[in-house]
C-alpha cells in the first residue's frame, strides 16, 4: 500500500487545529504515515503526532513561509520519500503552496477542499459551484495530492499510540521567485472563519456600518466568528474577509446565526453545511427561512439584543 | 508589451444547476458569465493600460464556442486582443494551464500575467499558479493590491481573517487576482461597439502541439448534496422566541 505523507501546517510556531483532522484520517487508513513539519523544535508537536511512523523535520536558519522554498522542499521530500498519497488542509496556505508542489513533482495531480477521499481507490468528493453539486473524482497518476476541508474530517486522539521516528531534513533552498517581504497583521483579533465553530453573520438588514458592534457582542459572548454576506460587503457595511458564500468563504461551523441575511442560493452555498443555521428575519417571506434549522421573524434590532441578555444568562 | 488576462466563463452565482447525464450540468437556460474573480484581472489590467498606453491587453480563454461571449464582453470593457483556444469540453487544470500557457508563449511579449484566483464552477484553485508555474513566473495568489515598485511589483495577498502577505516579484510575473483588488468596470456602448469589429484568433490543442491529453483527474459522478429538511420557526413574542431558541440550541441541538 502506497504510504502517506501529511503536511502538518503551522501558524506562529502553532499547529493549525485542523491538523488533528487530517492526522486522524491518515491514521485511519491503517497505513505507514510520514508527517512532513517545518520546525527547528519538534517537542511541543509530539504528543500530536503520535500513531505516525515518521516525522520528516524539515530545519532552516529561516522557517518562514516562502512559497518556492516551501514548494520545492516539499516536492524533494514527497519524491525521496514516495509519498503517493499526500495530505493537507485547505487553508490559505495550501491553496498558495499545493498547485506549486504539484507541478514541482511532476506526475502529480492535486484535488482540493475533499470532503471524502477514498485512498485505496484513488478517488476523492468534492464540492463544485460552491457546493449547489459535488463531485466524485478518480485520480489516475503516480502521486495524488489531496487537500481537506476544515471542520469535516472527526479528530481522535492518537491515544496509546506510540512515538514517531524523527528524520532531520534540510530546507531546500532553490531560486526565490515570489519573495513575501512581511506578514501584515490584521489590526483587530479576528476569528477565523473557517475554523470556527460559531459564526455570527450580518445582511443588508444590518443596515449600517456602525451596526456591527451589536452582532459583535453576541459574538465576543459565544466566541464567534464574524461574518457577512455580500449584500453588506456591497454595501460596505463589512470587510471582504467577512463575507460567506460564492464569491467569499465557504465555511461549516457548528452554529452559523444569519441576521438579516435573506439567503439568496450565492450565500447559502458558502455556510450551507454548518451544523445548525439560525435565521434572524423581519421577513417571513425571506428564502433563509427554507435553509435554516431554526428561525424567528422579527426585527433583528431587536432579537439580537434580547439573544444577547438571555445568552447572558444561561451561559454564566 | 503584451498584458495577458486568462479568463473563463462560468455559470452566473445565482444560476440553479442541474445534473445531466449524471457527470455534467444542464447547460440549457444558464445564464453565463465572466468568472467573477477575471474581471478583477480584466480591470487591473486595463488600468495598467490606462497609464501606459503602449501595453496591449491581451485575454485568453479556453471552451468551446459559447466562451466567445465572454471574451467579447472582456473586449467590450477595453482588451485590445482575445485568444480563443477552442476545445468541445472544459478540460482539467493541468491541461487547461498548459494550453493556456503554450498560448501565451506562442503569442509572446509577456509584460504580465492576471487571472482571477479561482473559477467559481470547478472551484479547483489551481489552475493560474500552474500556468505560472508553466510559464516559469513568479506568482501570487489572492491578490487584494498591486502596485510597481521600480522594476519590481508588490502585491498583497489576504491569508487569515484580515491579516496579509506582502510579496514582491520581479517581471513579469502572474497575479491571481480576489475581490477587493479593484472596482471592474462596466462595458461602455462604444465599447460593445468596437468589440464586435475585434477578430478573435482561434487556436487548437493540435495547434498548440497538445494531440494527446489524457485526464489524470477524470470527474466520475455529480450529485446534489442532501437536502436539509425544513426547519422550525419559532413562534411568539420576540422576547419568548428567543428563550426558546436559547433553550433548542443547547439541548435539541446541543451546540450551545
Amino acid at each position: 500500500m502506497a504510504n502517506i505523507g501529511v503536511y502538518i501546517e503551522l501558524k506562529e510556531d502553532k499547529l493549525k487545529k485542523s491538523n488533528r483532522e487530517v492526522l486522524g484520517f491518515a491514521r485511519r487508513s491503517g497505513r505507514d504515515v510520514t508527517a512532513v513539519i517545518f520546525t527547528n523544535n519538534i517537542v511541543p508537536f509530539l504528543e500530536d503526532l503520535k500513531g505516525v511512523k515518521q516525522v520528516i523535520q524539515v530545519k532552516g536558519d529561516d522557517l518562514a513561509y516562502q512559497p518556492d522554498i516551501y514548494a520545492d522542499t516539499l516536492a524533494a521530500v514527497i519524491k525521496e520519500y514516495k509519498l503517493e498519497d499526500f495530505l493537507a488542509i485547505y487553508s490559505a496556505q495550501a491553496r498558495d503552496l499545493f498547485p506549486r508542489v504539484t507541478v514541482r513533482v511532476g506526475n502529480a495531480s492535486l484535488v482540493n477542499d475533499c470532503l471524502a477521499i477514498d485512498l485505496d481507490n484513488h478517488q476523492a468528493t468534492r464540492p463544485v459551484y460552491a457546493g449547489k453539486l459535488l463531485c466524485n473524482y478518480k485520480i489516475e497518476d503516480e502521486f495524488r495530492i489531496f487537500t481537506i476541508r476544515q471542520n469535516i474530517f472527526p479528530v481522535e486522539p492518537a491515544g496509546a499510540a506510540g512515538d514517531p521516528q524523527v528524520q532531520a531534513y534540510n530546507l531546500v533552498k532553490k531560486e526565490v521567485k515570489s519573495k513575501i517581504l512581511e506578514v501584515i497583521k490584521s489590526a483587530s483579533k479576528k476569528i477565523d472563519l473557517v475554523e470556527a465553530e460559531i459564526i455570527i453573520s450580518g445582511g443588508r438588514g444590518i443596515k449600517a456600518k456602525e451596526n456591527f458592534p451589536l452582532l459583535q457582542e453576541v459574538a465576543d459572548l459565544l466566541g464567534a466568528g464574524m461574518g457577512a454576506s455580500r449584500a453588506a460587503v456591497d454595501a460596505e457595511y463589512a470587510t471582504y474577509d467577512m463575507q460567506v458564500g460564492q464569491t467569499g468563504k465557504v465555511v461549516n461551523p457548528k452554529l452559523y446565526i444569519a441576521c438579516g441575511i435573506s439567503g439568496a442560493i450565492q450565500h447559502f452555498v458558502g455556510m450551507k453545511t454548518s451544523k445548525i443555521i439560525v435565521a434572524i428575519n423581519k421577513d417571513p417571506e425571506a428564502p433563509i427561512f427554507k435553509k435554516a434549522d431554526y428561525g424567528i421573524v422579527g426585527d433583528l434590532f431587536k432579537v439580537v439584543p434580547l439573544l444577547k441578555k438571555e445568552l447572558e444568562a444561561v451561559l454564566h | 508589451m503584451n498584458v495577458y488576462v486568462c479568463i473563463k466563463q462560468v455559470p452566473d452565482t445565482e444560476a440553479s444547476l442541474n445534473i445531466k447525464e449524471g457527470k455534467r450540468i444542464n447547460e440549457e437556460n444558464i445564464k453565463w458569465v465572466i468568472n467573477p474573480y477575471d474581471e478583477y484581472a480584466i480591470e487591473e489590467a486595463l488600468k495598467l493600460k490606462e497609464k501606459k498606453p503602449e501595453i496591449k491587453v491581451v485575454l485568453v480563454t479556453l471552451g468551446p464556442v459559447r466562451v466567445e461571449s465572454a471574451l467579447r464582453s472582456g473586449l467590450a470593457m477595453g482588451a485590445d486582443e482575445a485568444i480563443h483556444i477552442e476545445v468541445a469540453d472544459s478540460l482539467e487544470p493541468q491541461i487547461t494551464a498548459r494550453a493556456l500557457a503554450k498560448a501565451i508563449e506562442q503569442e509572446g511579449d509577456i509584460g504580465l500575467v492576471f487571472t482571477g484566483k479561482q473559477a467559481i464552477d470547478d472551484d479547483a484553485y489551481q489552475t493560474h499558479l500552474f500556468i505560472a508555474e508553466y510559464l516559469g513566473l513568479p506568482a501570487a495568489t489572492n491578490v487584494t493590491a498591486f502596485s510597481f515598485q521600480g522594476d519590481k511589483v508588490i502585491v498583497e495577498r489576504e491569508i487569515d481573517e484580515g491579516s496579509k502577505e506582502k510579496i514582491e516579484m520581479a517581471l513579469p510575473c502572474l497575479v491571481g487576482a480576489s475581490k477587493g483588488l479593484n472596482t471592474p468596470r462596466y462595458a461602455s456602448l462604444m465599447g460593445i461597439m468596437k468589440a464586435k469589429k475585434i477578430a478573435l484568433k482561434k487556436l487548437t490543442l493540435e495547434g498548440l502541439g497538445m494531440k494527446d491529453i489524457r485526464h489524470k483527474v477524470v470527474a466520475e459522478k455529480l450529485v446534489s448534496p442532501p437536502e436539509k429538511p425544513q426547519g422550525k420557526i419559532i413562534q411568539g413574542e420576540p422576547e419568548e422566541a428567543v428563550k426558546e431558541l436559547v433553550r433548542l440550541l443547547r439541548e435539541e441541538a446541543k451546540v450551545l
